[in-house]
């Protein structure tokens, strides 16, 4: 039945704590004397920062690399997520001998604000209160997740990153960092993203956050208090949203119009459609290990971002004199970022005399292109750090 | 005749197509005609060749832009600097003075619009280096007048329906486009079909005759 399909295992009740003891994270803790000023005018303060890192730093500490998770991503880049037992969300690109090298650089990835593997968010519990912040929380922005990784850097003892990385909202970051800090950013690798988010961006956000709020489990976001879990409303948000992340062709070629497990069609609502089947799993395996409230606050800070906005409107006064060196990735097949946003912030590179290299990757896999096997991404990757490596004058393995 | 000093390239080229280290006999010629350091950009980079010998040769600052997606993918794997564009649509997004040198290296002829690329090349450039095969080269004249066909010729190996070159011009034409816009030719160089710069004080109808290809240094007027 359609119904127990949606519903899972664990009960509300035992909702787990990541949010405040995340599991195989390191956390930095910020205290009432670093508060985090949020673009919404408030203070976050007391906050603390899960985070996960790779490799080691060399004696100069130039070989740090920041990895920028995505929407429902975390730190857990390129090891074993602790709730899912899945392997890391980017082992493809981060790792020994991979891309982004683990033997050459040292990568860290924070949990960002608003999440709920760990960093401070909605789900963590409000110091004032002893109780999970919920719609307490303030809303945060883009902006407000690269101002908090700037003092986790800080509190590393890391000046500048040799690299920022990351796709979709992980990307937003990245031009958010050269944006805000572009001293401490050596070379930026923003994929699959742009610099604001367009209508029908925002369009499918909202539907996603009204699924959630239309689940009475939802109880106006106070849902750990009350003992529920607006599973059922965040689920059809990530099956919605999934959609998105991949192209009518690839939908196509996986599963094309098959039944799952049946000959003929049942003629009720049952998920007769492999499509169906798959969809739905995808949105129960998310609740799993994700925090509704979060859903609402992270595709809130991407509705808000508009990197141009922020500078009179005109995006190459974000990059005026950038001295980092940038890579743009994009991919033919994703109409959630298509080309033409990358195309777009590469004008604005040229327009303020950046060192900008853009490349397009042939794929039907839509948006998730980013995070899958694509051999010609790794190629550019890899050859766009080693320049930058040359550059910046990493051998090629860090020093010990 | 305008009056500009030609370049001996005599002294650095050698006999043959390609140069010491493999490298394109044209591309060498743009590459010595750029100071040591400078900023360029090089339009219609292919797999980034003239891209890296400029680097390595002269220490410049490159960027390039190339329509093909595998030029590209290829030049960002170098580690180069290098856009997916089209020099007709994309060279106006460039701020004026933004390069020492635009260079433009045997795509002249397959622009949809060769005059305003060069002057775009002029506006974002100080300079630019331009290098195309000559039209009115001895062999393509034969071929046209005795065989009645379309000229193919090592340079211009395409059938004239699949051929990128839209827009073929001769030295003599070339240099009257920028006597028309006001450019200023600082430097030129034709090659014959054997690679070898002709005679610099040859006259021009010899160029015109004589070199297979010819390469350009231009700017500003004034």
């Amino acid at each position: 039945m359609a119904e127990a399909n949606l519903t899972s295992e664990r009960e509300a009740g035992d909702a787990p704590r990541e949010a405040d003891q995340p599991h195989d994270s390191l956390v930095a803790h910020f205290g009432t004397d670093k508060p985090l000023k949020l673009d919404a005018g408030v203070e976050l303060s007391p906050f603390q920062i899960a985070y996960k890192t790779y490799g080691t730093p060399n004696a100069a500490r130039s070989n740090a690399v920041l990895i920028c998770h995505a929407l429902t991503g975390d730190q857990h880049v390129a090891s074993v997520h602790p709730i899912t037992k899945k392997s890391g969300w980017w082992e493809t690109m981060v790792g020994p001998g991979k891309p982004i090298d683990t033997e050459r650089y040292f990568v860290i990835c924070p949990n960002v604000v608003g999440a709920c593997m760990g960093t401070t968010g909605p789900s963590s519990t409000d110091p004032k209160t002893g109780k999970p912040w919920g719609l307490d929380f303030p809303v945060i922005t883009i902006r407000d997740m690269v101002r908090a990784q700037a003092m986790l850097l800080d509190h590393l003892g890391i000046d500048s990153l040799f690299a920022v990385a990351g796709g979709s909202m992980g990307g937003m970051q990245v031009l958010q960092w050269a944006a805000s800090y572009p001293e401490r950013v050596f070379s930026a690798l923003p994929i699959a993203c742009a610099t604001r988010h367009s209508a029908q961006n925002i369009a499918f956000h909202e539907v996603g956050r009204q699924a959630i709020m239309a689940d009475p489990e939802w109880r106006g976001g106070r849902y750990h208090l009350e003992g529920t879990n607006p599973r059922r409303g965040l689920a059809v948000a990530r099956m919605g949203a999934h959609i998105t992340y991949l192209s009518d062709a690839a939908l196509h070629r996986k599963f094309g119009r098959k039944f799952q497990d049946r000959e003929n069609p049942t003629f009720s609502f049952d998920a007769d459609f492999e499509v169906e089947s798959y969809l739905r799993h995808q949105g129960i395996s998310f609740v799993e290990r994700f925090d509704a409230n979060s859903y609402l606050y992270l595709t809130r800070a991407m509705d808000y971002f508009d990197l141009a906005a922020d500078h009179n409107g005109v995006l190459a006064n974000a990059f005026k004199r950038t001295p980092t060196r940038f890579c743009l990735i994009s991919f033919t097949s994703d109409w959630l970022f298509p080309t033409s946003e990358s195309r777009a912030v590469v004008h604005a590179l040229n327009a303020a005399g950046a060192r900008v290299s853009f490349a397009e990757i042939v794929t039907d896999k839509g948006h998730d292109a980013f995070l899958l096997d694509e051999p010609e991404l790794f190629a550019i990757v890899r050859g766009f750090l080693d320049g930058a490596g040359k550059a910046r004058g990493l051998g090629p393995k860090a020093e010990r | 005749m305008s009056r500009f000093k030609r370049d001996n390239p005599e002294l650095t080229i050698a006999g043959s197509p390609r140069a010491p280290g493999d490298a394109r006999v044209d591309l060498v010629l743009v590459a010595e005609m750029v100071e040591r350091g400078a900023k360029v950009l090089d339009v219609g980079c292919g797999d980034g060749e003239l891209l890296r010998i400029l680097s390595e040769s002269r220490g410049v600052d490159g960027r390039g832009i190339e329509l093909s997606r595998e030029g590209v993918n290829e030049c960002v794997a170098k580690g180069l600097a290098v856009i997916q564009g089209d020099a007709d649509t994309d060279l106006g997004d460039y701020p004026d003075d933004a390069f020492d040198y635009v260079i433009l290296s045997q795509t002249l002829q397959a622009t949809r619009h060769p005059r305003v690329v060069l002057e775009h090349m002029l506006r974002i450039g100080r300079h630019a280096i331009v290098s195309f095969p000559n039209f009115g080269h001895w062999q393509v004249r034969l071929q046209l007048l005795f065989a009645g066909h379309m000229p193919q010729t090592d340079i211009l190996p395409h059938s004239w329906y699949d051929t990128p070159n839209i827009h073929h011009c001769t030295i003599k034409d070339f240099r009257q486009l920028c006597t028309e816009i006001g450019v200023q030719m600082e430097k030129a160089v034709a090659l014959n079909a054997w690679g070898k710069p002709l005679r610099l004080n040859a006259p021009w109808w010899f160029w015109n005759l004589f070199g297979e290809q010819a390469v350009f240094l231009l700017s500003r007027q004034g």
